[in-house]
């Protein structure tokens, strides 16, 4: 079987030929000649197989209609002299070196464009053209017609917030790391024996220096220590970024203090040094996620326009300026914006979104429609019944409740540790500077200082971004992708698990097919497949899939009979596929509704087709891995399955079925209640609150793009066999934290009872700082990677 | 020997002019993406445009 040159996945058992090359469906063949008319094909030269592959293709030729409102337009355009604009589009799928390439070659496919720029870190291109050649929604029309869909939305304020975050933090590693080279060269004289002997003057000069050079390091770059601090203090809690600033502060105060005195040199190089180097942990952390965003909301799901349709005609209005009463139209493939009620057409609604359920639920006029929804099949009218904040999904990610706990999480093991060890360091030193005190005074102000300063807790501060970041590294490389460090830490703290089972513990997509009945022969396969293809509805393509490939017949007088089942005529025998009700006259089982597809031929029932969920591999690995933790299982749909789930679970195992999402919230919250650590799977939509609410939301995505906003982690479906390595590995990276701890506090103790002696010396003190966040830092990177060969990830 | 205080007022002051040309490099975003310019630098302009031209006339 050959592999799509486009999309490289497999063709399956009827590729697509063109040009006699294999493509898996027509969208990707029809890429593929649009990049051969306009001499685009070293696209495929560049990377094998770089195309994106659509799952379904929109065809509707309105979809970005709205891309033609000029209150739309202007909210999304960069810049626009009437001419000439420009826009930055996001598009997930960029992924290789030859999307940057063609994306940069956007002017060959159309001379509107003058010029694109992607920008791959965060996936976006920014496309300049000339609006009497090419409109706004040409140009992301031909972006779609070639699969780099854009993700259209609001969100460019939150983008630039984080860039400019960023070059905030490359401006004040540049600051840093400028005045610790400096101050280091300043302070040379110190760290070689006889550099007492380095005169007066020069020994002043180089002091005051150093303290101008000190002082961007003090104001500027330490800023956000000092912020974070007292934030966290306001809060009566008592974070790593606290014993840092007194250490900082300490540091500072204590060298300036030497300096103006004439006592000595200070110690503004560790000082810099110290900034310098915690202030690239952090933006190496950072930068590791870079490209993920986790801070969409729900508005990136939703469209932001609607056709409104008024008495004369039809118009694209921005969400937010819709009414009550107001009438609007959906789409096949498009979403339900609003709570409404059904007005004309009949609406066949996947709400596999909202509740989980796959298969769509079918809704007549003068039905209630909750947002959220997706359309399959033909237009249909809607009336608005609630304004768009008002609405159901709306109102579940707005809880209140669920932003404020957050914010008082469980206190994490740096902070606790820090907590002790900043008591512990000022008891020490307020001790030992109340000892001195009795003999020596100046001598007990500088045994004081000395001590915060060795003992200042930057080896501390090093351990977690690095050790952390660098596990979150190993984990994005197999396709476990962290929100930050945090959770890794609660992730070693779970004792519960809660599992979502649409979509989590069974594939969205695919499922078991069996057929029960008289055996139809292969002729009538043949008829039923045909018949099959003619639909949308997915239990029509699973069916018309799972048949044997052959060719497809004529179809005459087809009619698809919304909420029954679909008719044809081939080589003029009448082919009826459907529901019970609809071939043999009888009404569905609760049992038999959503899961089985009746056939009849010549107006004879012949049996059905039974679809069972077909359930991930690795299911087995992972439930007896994750042993002795509590399990709990949470689903919006029926409890046919519960006979097939018990051959998986064990039997202290609870399951829950047709819970909706707030019932899954209840759920996850009373089990927080009583003192669990939960760890929530799910899917995405339909579980965001349960998600949000759990101690850890995990998203089993079969795309990384596409995924909750409330989860803490994303885990990539191909990898769902691996979680409880993922579990057991974060557990020994909390040990290789452990042990850096040990070597830091080993360092600490060795310069304490120097310092507590009145017997550390500058030089002492400048090289024992800086040796101990090196060491660590080493040993953190170190012992992660060993140990991630050793677990084979 | 005090000429070395000079020297280090110097040497400072074009250390501030490099320091000064990363934080206007920083500012203009010239560190925002660093992956595409490394991979933008292999393409070969040249090529696309002769096989441009050699499309135009087989249209013609």
């Amino acid at each position: 079987m050959a592999d799509c040159i486009h999309c490289g996945q497999d063709c399956g058992k009827n590729p697509v030929i063109w040009d006699e090359k294999p493509f898996c469906c027509n969208g990707c063949s029809m890429v593929f000649q649009i990049l051969a008319e306009n001499r685009l094909n070293r696209y495929y030269e560049m990377m094998p197989t770089p195309g994106i592959r659509l799952e379904q293709e929109n065809t509707s030729g309105t979809r970005y209609a709205y891309l033609d409102t000029d209150e739309i337009r202007t909210k999304l355009l960069d810049f626009s002299d009437g001419g000439i604009s420009r826009i930055n589009l996001f598009i997930p799928a960029i992924h290789c070196s030859s999307c940057i390439w063609l994306l940069e070659n956007l002017a060959k496919l159309h001379k509107g464009i003058i010029h694109s720029h992607v920008n791959f870190v965060r996936k976006e291109v920014s496309i300049t053209f000339r609006e009497s050649d090419i409109s706004l929604r040409q140009v992301v029309e031909l972006l779609h017609s070639i699969h780099y869909i854009p993700d259209i939305s609001y969100r460019s304020e939150k983008k630039n917030e984080h860039q400019r975050a960023n070059r905030r933090m490359i401006m004040k590693i540049g600051v840093a790391g400028f005045a610790f080279g400096n101050i280091m060269l300043l302070s040379f004289p110190d760290y070689l024996p006889g550099g007492e002997a380095v005169d007066k003057l020069m020994a002043g000069t180089f002091g005051i220096v150093s303290f101008i050079l000190s002082l961007p390091v003090i104001t500027y770059c330490s800023s956000d220590f000092f912020l974070s601090a007292f934030k966290s203090l306001r809060k009566k809690i008592i974070n790593i970024d606290l014993p840092l600033s007194i250490g900082i502060l300490a540091l500072f105060l204590e060298s300036s203090y030497e300096i103006f005195s004439g006592s000595g040199t200070g110690y503004m190089d560790s000082l810099a040094g110290l900034l310098f180097f915690m202030l690239i942990g952090r933006w190496y952390q950072s930068r590791t996620y870079q490209s993920l965003s986790f801070d969409r909301d729900y508005r990136s799901y939703f469209p932001i326009a609607v056709t409104r349709i008024s008495e004369s005609a039809e118009e694209f209005v921005q969400l937010k300026d819709l009414k009550i009463g107001d009438h609007i139209l959906v789409r096949n493939g498009e979403l339900i914006p609003v709570d409404s009620i059904l007005t004309d057409g009949e609406g066949n609604i996947d709400y596999s979104f909202v509740t989980g359920e796959s298969i769509p639920v079918n809704k007549k006029a003068g039905d209630f429609v909750f947002a959220g929804g997706k359309q399959t099949g033909a237009a249909i009218k809607l009336r608005v019944e609630k304004e768009v904040a008002q609405s159901y999904l709306t109102q579940l990610w707005n809880e209140d409740k669920l932003g404020a706990d957050r914010e008082m999480q469980m206190q994490t093991v740096v902070n606790r540790v820090s907590h002790y060890f900043t008591l512990v360091i000022l008891a020490i030193a307020s001790g030992a500077g109340i000892y001195w005190s009795f003999s020596d005074l100046g001598k007990a102000v500088y045994v004081f200082s000395s001590i915060l300063i060795v003992a200042c807790p930057c080896a501390l501060s090093l351990t977690i971004p690095f050790t952390f970041g660098n596990v979150m590294r190993v984990f994005g490389r197999n396709g476990f992708y962290i929100k930050n460090t945090e959770v890794i830490e609660k992730l070693t703290q779970a004792n519960t698990v809660v599992f979502d089972k649409t979509g989590t513990l069974t594939h969205s997509r695919s499922m078991n097919i069996m057929c029960e009945g008289d055996v139809l022969s292969s002729t009538e396969q043949q008829w039923v497949r045909s018949v099959a293809r003619n639909s949308t509805h997915p239990l029509s393509v699973m069916v018309s899939e799972w048949l044997p490939v052959s060719v497809l017949l004529k179809v005459e007088n087809y009619r698809e009979l919304s909420g029954l089942g679909i008719i044809g005529e081939v080589d003029n025998h009448r082919v009826m596929l459907g529901s019970r009700k609809f071939i043999a006259g009888t009404d569905d089982t609760e049992e038999s509704r959503n899961s089985t597809v009746y056939v009849s031929v010549d107006n004879k029932a012949r049996g059905f087709f039974k679809l069972e969920n077909h359930y991930r591999s690795g299911l087995n690995e992972v439930i007896s891995g994750l042993q002795p933790m509590e399990l709990h299982l949470l689903t919006g749909d029926n409890n046919s399955e519960e006979e097939n789930l018990k051959a998986y679970f064990s039997s202290a195992t609870k399951f829950h079925f047709n819970q909706s999402p707030v019932d899954k919230l209840e759920y996850i919250n009373e089990l927080k209640q009583n003192g669990r650590n939960v760890i929530m799977i799910g899917d995405g939509l339909n579980d965001a609150g349960a998600l949000l609410k759990a101690d850890i939301g995990i998203t089993i995505a079969d795309d990384i793009y596409h995924f909750s906003p409330a989860c803490d982690a994303i885990l990539s479906s191909s990898k769902f066999g691996r979680l409880q390595d993922y579990l057991k590995f974060s557990k020994s990276a909390l040990h290789i934290v452990y042990a850096s701890y040990l070597i830091s506090f080993l360092y600490n103790i060795v310069g304490l009872s120097f310092a507590i002696q009145g017997l550390l010396s500058p030089v002492v003190a400048a090289i024992l700082m800086p040796l101990s966040s090196i060491s660590v830092v080493t040993f953190a990177s170190f012992s992660v990677s060993v140990l991630s060969k050793s677990k084979k990830f | 020997m005090s000429v070395i205080i000079v020297l280090i007022g110097f040497s400072i002051f074009v250390a501030s002019g490099f320091l000064v040309a990363f934080l206007w490099a920083a500012r203009s975003g010239q560190y925002d993406d660093d992956v595409s310019p490394s991979i933008r630098i292999l393409y070969d302009n040249e090529d696309i445009s002769s096989e441009q031209t050699n499309t135009n006339q087989n249209k013609v």
